[in-house]
């Protein structure tokens, strides 16, 4: 029963780290782009819909819908105006950009929100949980987290396999200088890819704030586990960056049974011993 | 005139890929390219399409200047290349390979460019391979592949870059066909070809080219028997 219940809390939890990395592998898989501001646009995504909820006093299903149209403009804004411009065959660069931007969101969201931990909240939610038998119970909130990550990757999977665009996006990920001999516009490709990226960093910001209080400077620590979940799933595919959040989940959760300093290190763990023996991670695209 | 160059110019350091080239190609025409390898003629298809960046001169389409206009604007005003080394997108069936180039190169919808993408796999003979990845293509499939693109953005002015070597003569045959039934439908060609009989098949004009110069232009016969050419081309393929 014991092992029963961490499994599935870790699984559940791993819903959550798929949605930290979903994105993260979005933006690296179409244009090879390390964001290292990518957890602090998660923040700024919780702070988005703490903001809705408290100043408007709307729901928050609604307040995150509203983020997550604002996030969805911010991004596009932000890759046509500033990421397309550091691109170009250097990494260092974009690199560079996004580790200012990363400064710059932490202390903008600090003088503009102080350091105070602030958490979101579903209301009577919160605390539901569904019994699942044999005293055995899964939170309401985390299996919506975990649906949420499923319902995203199915959306994406759709873009990217069965929409024109989709095949833009992978077409350009190939190669990006014969997608433009295709008539393809790479710049707004990256655009739409970057929008939508954020798109998935807003509800993830949402579960982050729910799941866990939170403050400006947390971005860091959580685009770690981003990291680990894209690199143990193995890059280019969306379905393998769900396995590796929900492997990193089982073993925080493991760990944490264990005692509550072993959550965060078995997790890291895991991820060495998965870096060690299958460096291209488990899932990796057949060729690259 | 459907492309005009221009005294065009471009060195990389001290090697000179395009010194001072002027030329026409007329709508409708199918223009030949002969040189020995470095000679420049690559480099010269990457300045039409916009790839590479003269140092100097202008290159025109329909008396519009394009010297400065961007890759993919290009090819929604109507040129369309291949590679020598086909460059396919791997992760991404052959169907899929064409319908891109159909549907952000002639700038239809997918379901409007479906039938057109379906023709050029059929005259490219890759309908058989349409849900393959074009990873696992073979290398004459590939070049085929790398045509079938091109076609598929409905180009005026097709550049065609080494698509005969390495076919046995019945592919070639058959390729020839294909060439000379895309250039009487009205698309300009301009083809760069080591294969000789195979270029000089299709063509009604041939120039050469070494060290980014002209050294020989006009009727392709005339052209192949002259001496700079005898000297310079053919001497360095003995």
């Amino acid at each position: 029963m014991f092992v029963l219940d961490t499994l599935i809390q870790g699984i559940l939890l791993g819903g959550l780290y798929a949605l930290f990395a979903t994105g993260l592998s979005l933006i690296f898989g179409v244009m090879r782009l390390v964001n290292l501001a990518h957890g602090d646009f998660m923040i700024v995504g919780a702070f988005a819909v703490l903001v809705l909820v408290e100043a408007l006093g709307l729901p928050i299903v609604f307040a995150a819908a509203l983020a997550g149209i604002a996030m969805f403009i911010l991004g596009y804004a932000l890759q046509r105006l500033l990421l397309n411009r550091a691109l170009g065959k250097d990494i260092l660069p974009p690199l560079l950009v996004t580790f200012g931007l990363s400064i710059i969101l932490q202390n903008g969201m600090l003088e503009t929100f102080s350091a105070d931990t602030r958490r979101l909240s579903f209301g009577p939610l919160s605390e539901a949980s569904i019994p699942l038998g044999g005293g055995l119970a899964a939170g309401v909130v985390p299996v919506l987290t975990f649906a949420s990550a499923v319902l995203v990757i199915l959306f994406l999977n759709w873009l990217f396999y069965r929409t024109e665009t989709g095949r833009a996006f992978r077409a350009t990920s190939d190669n990006p200088e014969i997608a433009q001999l295709m008539g393809i516009d790479n710049n707004r490709i990256f655009s739409l890819a970057m929008a939508l990226a954020l798109v998935v960093v807003a509800i993830a910001g949402l579960y982050l704030g729910t799941r866990a209080t939170f403050d400006p400077l947390i971005g860091p620590s959580r685009l770690i586990f981003a990291f680990e979940a894209v690199i143990i799933g193995g890059l280019g595919s969306f379905w393998g960056t769900l396995i590796g959040g929900i492997i990193l989940g089982l073993a925080q959760t493991a760990g944490a049974q264990v005692s509550p300093e072993w959550q965060t290190l078995s997790g890291h763990v895991v991820f060495l011993i998965v870096l060690v023996l299958r460096p291209r991670g488990l899932f990796p695209r057949s060729v690259d | 005139m459907l492309l005009e160059i221009r005294n065009l110019r471009r060195a990389f350091g001290a090697v000179v890929v395009a010194d001072d080239i002027s030329l026409d190609v007329a709508e409708g025409e199918a223009l030949g390219i002969v040189g020995p390898n470095g000679a420049g003629k690559s480099s010269l298809f990457n300045l039409i399409t916009g790839q590479l960046k003269p140092d100097g001169g202008n290159i025109l389409l329909d008396g519009a200047d394009i010297t400065n206009a961007p890759v993919r604007r290009r090819v929604h005003d109507g040129i369309g290349r291949s590679f020598q080394i086909p460059q396919p997108f791997e992760h991404m069936t052959t169907f899929e390979n064409v319908s891109v180039a159909a549907c952000f190169g002639a700038g239809g919808s997918e379901a409007e460019e479906q039938e057109h993408v379906i023709d050029v796999l059929h005259r490219t003979g890759l309908l058989p391979k349409a849900n393959m990845p074009a990873g696992s293509l073979s290398l004459l499939e590939r070049k085929r592949l790398e045509m079938a693109r091109a076609l598929a953005t409905k180009p005026r002015l097709l550049l065609l870059d080494e698509i005969a070597g390495g076919l046995t003569e019945a592919e070639c045959q058959s390729l020839i066909a294909t060439i000379q039934e895309i250039n009487s439908g009205g698309t300009t060609i301009v083809w760069i070809e080591h294969v000789t009989h195979a270029l000089l098949a299709v063509v009604s004009r041939l120039i050469a080219i070494d060290f980014g110069k002209i050294i020989g232009e006009g009727n392709p016969k005339a052209v192949m028997d002259s001496e700079a050419v005898r000297q310079i081309y053919l001497g360095m393929e003995a």
